[in-house]
């Protein structure tokens, strides 16, 4: 049983990332060339130093990582002028390179969906297959993508200095982690509080205390800017906007494709007990 | 929630998963699907586990547009 739903979760993954693929090739890649051409025309003002104009608060005490020659490794055909030749043509990195990253994204998001599923399903009340690959769906994403990106949204080539990638990066899972885990604890005080204060109150209040713990992490965690001045308002907006809405696309994919599945092999299931016969598989 | 259980038309409750049974497959599955989810989103940025930048090089752009800290 759980076998099957994680393969089954996996394969809608796969499917899913190659749906995000066509989107992210019609709304995503656009804004990722026009951030190339901007660092590649404005690439060689990134002073070792730092950039004085930006103001990464929490990054003060970490000049021992701004080595001479530490991070500076960029590596876009932009900076050709650069010792490192690139590794892939632009075409590969947005063609293969995008696919690649996505599918496998998606069949481990799917299959982490659907492990997830497996423990959810008959505890979230009165929930079919497909309601309930909706939910966790639109849940997965909130938790995962949209109220984390709040704080440290996603951003296209250009913006980010290479020595701030480790703190970046650390901060980026800890809200990850954080908010995965406020997700769960505020779904499981929904399910416990369902019982006495009806379902409506209970997942208020499940909303409440994610929102609460999302909201105070926002204040305790530093901030990150590390736009250069002169980079288009307009652009960042938009690759931002493209990278939420390829998100969604995934997910939606994920959430509507794995419910539909669920859904007809729970129909077959019905349909293979009644007649008397052994269960469907798949 | 629970309590509208009985008129959901055809559907038939969906049944329990155990945690005792499910542990092991969140454990390894859980472990493997995370490694793919760090490769596509943070091998060779922050911290390497292969040498080199193809992997990075490679999924540069879905790393950008996934939301991932690329460099």
């Amino acid at each position: 049983m759980i076998g099957i739903l994680l393969a089954r979760g996996m394969l809608i993954g796969i499917l899913a990332g190659v749906f995000a693929f066509g989107v992210a090739t019609l709304i995503g890649e656009p804004s990722v060339d026009r951030a190339i051409a901007f660092e590649s025309a404005h690439g060689h003002d990134h002073p070792e130093g730092g950039r004085q104009d930006e103001t990464v608060p929490h990054e003060h005490a970490a000049p021992e990582h701004a080595g001479p020659d530490v991070g500076h490794h960029h590596h876009h055909a932009a900076e050709a002028g650069d010792e490192e030749e690139e590794l892939f043509s632009r075409a590969t990195q947005g063609g293969w390179g995008l696919l690649t990253g996505l599918v496998v994204y998606g069949a481990a998001v799917g299959g982490l969906f659907a492990l997830t599923y497996a423990y959810a399903q008959g505890r979230m009340g009165a929930l079919g297959p497909r309601g309930l690959a909706a939910t966790l769906a639109v849940l997965g994403f909130l938790a995962i993508v949209l109220v984390p990106g709040f704080k440290y949204p996603a951003n296209p080539p250009a913006v980010g200095d290479p020595d701030t990638i480790r703190q970046r990066t650390a901060l980026f899972f800890i809200l990850l982690i954080l908010s995965v885990a406020a997700m769960g604890g505020a779904v499981v005080c929904a399910r416990r509080l369902a019982g006495r204060w009806g379902g409506w109150n209970a997942g208020l209040a499940g909303g409440a205390l994610f929102l609460a713990v999302m909201v105070a992490a926002g204040f305790v965690l530093p901030t990150v800017d590390e736009v250069p001045v002169t980079f288009p308002a307009q652009l960042l907006w938009q690759f931002r906007l493209a990278s939420w809405g390829i998100q969604a696309a995934l997910w939606a994919a994920l959430g509507l494709g794995f419910g539909g599945l669920c859904q007809a092999a729970q129909e077959r299931d019905a349909q293979a007990l009644r007649r008397g016969d052994r269960p469907a598989l798949f | 929630m629970a309590i509208a259980a009985t008129h959901s038309g055809t559907s038939v409750a969906l049944p329990v998963i155990s945690g005792a049974q499910l542990l092991p497959w969140a454990v390894f599955g859980g472990l493997l699907l995370v490694l793919m989810v760090y490769f596509v989103g943070a091998e060779q940025g922050a911290t390497s586990l292969i040498q080199g930048r193809e992997v990075h090089e490679f999924v540069h752009d879905a790393r950008h547009l996934l939301g991932f800290p690329c460099h």
